[in-house]
């Protein structure tokens, strides 16, 4: 080996088993970042030799190594300008023909290439040979055959791979011979050698073969480098028509088609392939998977499994998961400065609600694991394309594409799904635009967050009708998702890059356990690395907006003077009793918090023994206190017990006001006040507009923010009852408004976040957070206004609101998008 | 003709590809080949897209895309 440290690329066409080669190769030394300016990830492994450090980049899978598609054009610019020092071209073996077009194009730019025949097993399953040998004379290059699924001739591509390195630089490989295209390759070649600096870093030939084809590419490069590049491409032009014209026949599909004869002609020298190639059992399979009546049947099926499995059981794993996060909350609740009878510390707050906003976002990762690990397991068998195939049609006629199905599953097409998940999914849609257009609807969709505001609302506005209702709001966000993509994709996406959806329809396989998990793995925690880092740091910018400027001196002053009279009430009912003189005004706080971590400890045991060994526990602590929790028959215990609990309750309360108090003064507050002006004609007051303010952060915050708002009269006292009282002027035509905002609401955090990564800017990440607040607001201005004027009942405006939706939805179905093809 | 207007179960031969750039390119990274025997293998359930397979390889494709592949059958279904 020549140097320290080796740079290897790995490429290959996709299904060819890539990323099992690169999973062997490097095992659990990965990690992955994206390439500049595009959202296609950049894989990075490495592995030992002799004690060499050998870096792999795994390319994204190209059938080819144009320009056309972001793919690609990453794929060669890493070839071009990194200069690896070998690639590894992975091929399917039991498809050579096709996956050589791949391997002409890597030898075309000139870089050391092995080839591994990867999947040998496949061939042999079928009755084909392949002779490695023979092949490896005929290209010029190692061929190096493989099964790396059970790691069989690993070691072989790694010593092959080093001896590669260590070899002459340069072109070794077979040429594929252009033909009668020849004289005019070699007349751009010699003009560029001459006239550019070119040859310096780049191919020579192979610059000359990408002009013939037009690529724009290329064409970029020559205005850069070379002094009159107007002449000079208007010089490559002459020559592309005076080809097509002498030979009738674009150069492109020239070049593709000798590409195609040499393929032909090696795999027929080299190998014995069985005219019908594919598993007959794909065949057979695919017959009911994607039959007329069968296919969707299967569909379903499969989206159910998903949901059932991943969230349905997933929920029920959190069961076990989160008293883990329970611990750690307590564990700061121990650290913290201790609350005193009114006076909470910033500390304390600060540090739980931090530990409560990250716990929130954890608490999801069994339900991500195991729908990561289904989704590996969808991919990697091969079903994601039937999926594409059979929802196609109807996704295409709204911007979206057959693959944005799996994400809009993810994100919640009926009730209960995740943003994140569904907007991270959308890397496998191929089509920029859809792409885009995916990200940005799927926070429409109804994410299990969602569902509480909802389930609040209907109890108290549409309790005669709750399964309408209900189901209205979990079908009415799909009819609002689809004509907005479209709308989206004939305006602010219009410009932006199509591709094909040609695409194959591999062979089914049976998924490995190990590449499975391994992905899961690896996406949960980009996950926690990713979303959780940022969701705590905005967990910090929501605090202070809700915590300050906080509550003034003065109203201090007077809690304060109601915390002295509750004190003082107590200390008088107990006074004849002999435990006067051991509680006092500079105590009562100890008891307070004994109490409170009694009561904890008390819930938290399991069973009458660990009941006993709490309370031998608390008892030695303090015999006092322990007799005023649990008096037994002792009377006067008794009283002071009663007289406590009274303290205690009056103590919660106090609490309350100066939270609903704080919040009231708050800067997020005063914003949902400063927005009222303009959020009324939706029907929100500002409570609404400061409780729909705090569900950025996480949607479940707008019910818990509510919950802060209207306070409780009496203990016990449900959320719904506090509502309804404490908005004697609110409507169902309110509510219904306010859930539709909430179907229109922005992304939470952690779904922006996902969105700025799928996406690869900031200024997506804003337009989505932009545009469902306006959208929302128009909506719901619209629906209440209109509702108000005409008199409409809530029931009325729903029914109303759903045939008008349904209407747009089908007629925006028959705009024809015509840009694509032109 | 052109494939789009193909129904499953009919075989045909590829004559021309009238589509250039990415769909073009796309199609031949496929090996939809001028000259190549193709077979129609089924419509997707809503008729669209459609699948065909190519010496030995399925592929599936939109109608509308499907337009810019013009093909010759032999037998007249």
């Amino acid at each position: 080996m020549k140097t320290d440290k080796l740079l290897v690329a790995l490429a290959g066409q996709p299904n060819c088993g890539k990323s099992t080669v690169f999973n062997a190769l490097t095992g659990a030394s990965q990690h992955v970042a994206n390439y500049p300016g595009v959202t296609v990830d950049k894989m990075t492994g490495w592995y030992k030799q002799n004690g060499h450090k050998v870096e792999v980049v795994d390319l994204p899978g190209t059938y080819s190594l144009t320009s056309y598609s972001p793919e690609e054009r990453v794929s060669r610019d890493f070839i071009l300008h990194e200069k690896p020092s070998v690639a590894i071209n992975v091929m399917d073996a039991s498809n050579l023909k096709r996956c050589l077009n791949l391997t002409f194009q890597l030898l075309e730019m000139e870089i050391p290439v092995v080839l591994n025949l990867n999947m040998m097993d496949v061939v042999e399953k079928r009755g084909m040979t392949i002779d490695a040998e023979k092949l490896s004379r005929r290209l010029g290059i190692p061929v190096v055959p493989t099964v790396m699924k059970k790691g069989q001739g690993k070691q072989d591509l790694i010593d092959a791979v080093a001896a590669a390195a260590g070899g002459e630089n340069g072109a070794r490989g077979a040429r594929v011979d252009y033909a009668e295209m020849e004289p005019f390759v070699r007349r751009i070649s010699e003009k560029l050698a001459s006239q550019t600096s070119l040859a310096v870093n780049y191919p020579v030939r192979w610059a000359a073969i990408k002009l013939m084809e037009g690529d724009s590419e290329v064409q970029r490069l020559m205005r850069e480098s070379h002094s009159d590049p107007e002449s000079f491409l208007s010089f490559v032009d002459s020559q592309r028509r005076d080809f097509e014209i002498v030979h009738r026949e674009s150069p492109e599909m020239h070049i593709a088609h000798c590409r195609y004869q040499t393929a032909d002609d090696i795999s027929r020298f080299c190998a014995q392939i069985k005219a019908d190639a594919r598993a007959p059992l794909s065949d057979r399979i695919d017959r009911i998977v994607c039959h007329r009546f069968l296919g969707p049947v299967v569909l379903v099926a499969v989206i159910w499994l998903l949901y059932y499995l991943s969230i349905v059981q997933g929920y029920n794993f959190t069961n076990y998961t989160w008293p883990l996060l329970a611990k750690i909350r307590s564990l700061a609740e121990a650290l913290t400065p201790q609350p005193g009878f009114i006076e909470i510390p910033l500390m304390r707050a600060f540090v739980l609600w931090f530990v409560d906003s990250v716990n929130a976002l954890l608490n999801y990762i069994p339900i991500f694991f195991i729908l990561f690990s289904l989704i590996a397991i969808l991919e990697d068998s091969g079903y994601m394309p039937r999926m594409a195939f059979i929802m196609d049609r109807l996704f295409s006629r709204y911007g979206l594409h057959g693959q944005s199905t799996l994400p809009m599953v993810l994100g919640g097409i009926y009730v209960g799904g995740c943003a994140v998940p569904g907007v991270m999914s959308c890397r496998g849609i191929p089509d920029e635009r859809s792409r885009l257009a995916t990200i940005l609807i799927i926070p429409m969709l109804n994410c299990l967050a969602k569902v509480p505001l909802y389930v609040l609302l209907i109890n108290i506005y549409f309790a005669a009708y709750k399964a309408w209702a209900m189901f209205f709001i979990s079908t009415i966000s799909m009819l609002m998702v689809l004509p907005v993509s479209k709308l989206l994709t004939l305006t602010v996406l219009k410009d932006k890059e199509t591709a094909p959806f040609v695409m194959e329809m591999p062979p089914y396989h049976l998924p490995t356990l190990r590449g499975v998990l391994g992905r899961a793995v690896e996406r949960v925690w980009l996950f926690v690395r990713k979303i959780t880092t940022i969701v705590a740091a905005v967990a910090v910018v929501i605090f202070v907006l809700l915590q300050f400027p906080g509550i003034s001196d003065q109203r201090m002053v007077y809690y304060q003077s109601e915390k002295d009279k509750v004190a003082a009430t107590f200390i008088k009912k107990i006074q004849r009793t002999p435990y006067a003189d051991q509680l006092g005004e500079e105590n009562l706080m100890d008891l307070v918090l004994y109490w409170d971590a009694y009561k904890g400890a008390k819930m938290g045991a399991r069973g009458k023994a660990a009941v006993a060994e709490v309370n031998a526990e608390f008892k030695s602590r303090n015999p006092t206190f322990f007799t005023i929790a649990q008096p037994g028959k002792d009377k006067v215990a008794k009283k002071v017990n009663r007289a406590f609990k009274k303290l205690f309750k009056s103590r919660k309360r106090l609490l309350r006001e100066m939270r609903k108090e704080r919040i009231d003064n708050s800067f997020l507050g005063r914003l949902g006040r400063w927005l009222e002006p303009a959020t009324q004609f939706a029907g929100f007051n500002w409570r609404v507009n400061v409780a729909l303010l705090s569900a950025f952060a996480a949607k479940e915050s707008s019910v818990a923010t509510l919950g802060a708002l209207y306070e409780q009269e009496e203990e016990g006292e449900a959320l719904e009852q506090r509502m309804a009282r404490g908005e004697s002027g609110f409507t169902p035509l309110h509510a219904l408004a306010l859930m539709l905002f909430m179907v229109l609401y922005p992304p939470c955090l952690a779904t922006s976040i996902a969105v700025k990564l799928q996406s690869g800017s900031v200024k997506w990440m804003l337009f989505s957070m932009g545009y469902p607040m306006v959208l929302g607001l128009t909506v719901a201005t619209g629906i209440f206004t209109c509702g108000s004027a005409l008199g409409l009942s809530g029931l009325q405006a729903m029914a109303a609101f759903y045939g008008l939706a349904l209407v747009v939805t089908v007629g925006m179905g028959f705009i024809k998008d015509k840009s694509q093809y032109v | 003709m052109t494939l789009d207007q193909l129904r499953p179960g009919s075989e045909c031969r590829i004559r021309k590809l009238s589509a250039r750039d990415r769909l073009g390119q796309r199609l031949l990274d496929m090996g939809v080949f001028p000259g190549l025997r193709l077979k129609v293998v089924r419509n997707a359930p809503l008729d669209d897209p459609m699948e065909v397979e190519i010496e030995g390889c399925f592929i599936s494709l939109r109608h509308e895309e499907a337009r810019f592949v013009e093909v010759e059958c032999r037998e007249n279904r």
